[in-house]
């Protein structure tokens, strides 16, 4: 076989590297959309207490499931508008059209989400542990379980957001098919946190958890690009 | 070689509407029989005729119904990601068809799981709703089935919502394994003290027949309005063909 007819190795790399970039930048001068996830996150849990009562002993002891279900939730809200502006403006079909697979695409903008919402919240939680007066072995302990957990709720919400980026209002429905899909990181993240705070071992949890961002990573964006390609024949 | 041929022909023959249409409407009225039948007998059978439990007395005996919902709700999920995959790698418009067919059907048998097995709960429990693992697993599993139904009524274009749905049923079909597991896990690390599950004995023949006459009498059912709904979505999506006019034309 002549060498000009052998396949290219495709190099992935500098186009992903490229597409990172600009996601970050763009993503860092909207600031809203970072600090929005943020207010959510501090305000639904400072209200929290307000409904359920301010006794400390009760807090501790829903602290860990309080905090990683509103993360999620504010994951969640943040995902709507993974892929809307590419969509409307017409540059998630070059991205679909370009010889680069659409699966780094996808996980370059999962990165970056990632990095602007996932990542904040994380570092944000044990101050509002100390607000829930979550005990003082949990702290390092979720703060881990949120930067594994955020990083896989970022991929699987994806292809949430890639199944409903052509319906008009997509928010609620996007819930509806993701939610269920949260289900494992919720289990395995306040599983952790709680282990931690009863004075267990918390690594296997911890270990399960990178597990499904490992099977996450893998997967996730592969659904989400063919979500993606379906969604642009609407 | 030629065999082979002929199975692919069959099986591009199946995925044409308008032979499936013909060709299952002679099947319809043979399991209709045969699921009235079984489902009359089971029934009979299983509330009137099978004996008592030691333990829970009359009230197990929503078991004849529970536990082929539950199977079917679990299989239907199946089903359906299994027609849908179908459609997304041969393009065949009948299984996206059957798809959306087998949603509403496995999300109603998923909900008379979970309803039946609240009715249970009471007298045996003496609460309807427990945060048990398997209860959890199916609730999520009715989630599942209405993020799919939702998600099949957002499109206005209905290839594309065909092709959104059958994605959406694979991801879950992946996830359902880990779902189950992690609640599982979930549950043996909260399980609450003063509730007992009864123990998985061996189930005495006397009871077990009766459970299997309303399992099959359950699958033929529920092929039954399968294939009775796929007929009526089939006709909607091809009324405007000339073999549904002439097929309906004949009929009136």
């Amino acid at each position: 076989m002549p060498a000009e007819t052998a396949p290219t190795v495709f190099r992935a790399g500098p186009g992903f590297a490229a597409l990172l970039r600009l996601e970050l930048l763009l993503a860092l001068r909207r600031s809203a959309d970072i600090a929005n996830p943020l207010l959510f996150f501090v305000t639904v849990l400072a209200l929290l207490p307000l409904g359920v009562g301010p006794e400390p002993e009760l807090l501790a002891r829903m602290a860990p499931g309080l905090i990683w279900v509103v993360a999620l939730l504010a994951t969640l809200l943040s995902q709507e508008s993974l892929f809307r502006s590419d969509f409307e403006d017409g540059s998630l079909e070059q991205l679909a059209l370009c010889p680069q697979p659409l699966y780094f695409a996808v996980m370059a903008k999962a990165a970056v989400h990632w990095l602007v919402t996932g990542l904040p919240l994380a570092l944000l939680s044990p101050l509002l542990g100390l607000m829930l007066s979550l005990p003082a072995e949990g702290y390092l302990c979720l703060l881990i379980s949120l930067l594994l957990g955020t990083a896989s709720l970022s991929l699987i919400g994806a292809v949430g957001a890639a199944l409903t980026v052509a319906l008009r209002r997509a928010g609620l429905l996007l819930a509806l098919i993701v939610m269920p899909l949260y289900v494992p990181v919720l289990i395995f993240g306040t599983g952790a946190v709680q282990a931690a705070v009863d004075g267990y071992a918390y690594g296997a949890q911890l270990a399960v958890l990178a597990g499904l961002l490992a099977a996450a990573a893998a997967l996730a964006p592969l659904a989400a690009a063919g979500a993606i390609r379906i969604s642009l024949d609407n | 070689m030629g065999r082979s041929r002929l199975a692919w022909e069959w099986f591009h023959r199946l995925g044409s509407p308008r032979w499936f249409y013909h060709k299952t409407g002679a099947w319809l009225p043979w399991l209709a029989l045969a699921s009235l039948v079984l489902l009359a007998v089971g029934s009979a059978w299983g509330l009137g005729f099978a004996p008592q439990d030691a333990k829970q007395g009359n009230s197990y005996r929503i078991i004849y119904i529970h536990v082929p919902a539950a199977f079917l709700a679990l299989a239907g999920y199946y089903i359906m990601a299994v027609s849908g995959a179908i459609g997304l790698i041969w393009k065949m418009k009948l299984s996206f068809v059957v798809m959306r067919a087998a949603a509403p059907i496995g999300a109603a048998l998923t909900f008379i799981a979970l309803f039946t097995g609240a009715l249970w709960g009471k007298p045996t429990w003496g609460t309807y709703w427990v945060w048990d693992a398997r209860i959890t697993s199916m609730l999520i599993l009715l989630l599942l089935y209405i993020g799919v139904l939702a998600l099949s009524r957002a499109f206005s274009r209905e290839q594309v919502g065909d092709r959104a749905c059958a994605l959406l049923a694979l991801v879950g079909t992946v996830n359902i394994p880990i779902i189950y597991k992690s609640v599982d896990w979930w549950f043996t690390l909260h399980q609450p003290a003063s509730i007992k599950l009864t123990q998985s004995n061996s189930i005495d023949p006397s009871m077990f027949y009766p459970l299997l006459t309303m399992i099959a009498g359950f699958y033929c059912f529920y092929a039954w309005t399968l294939i009775a709904h796929t007929r009526s979505l089939v006709l909607q999506r091809e009324w405007r063909t000339q073999w549904v006019q002439q097929a309906l034309g004949e009929g009136s």
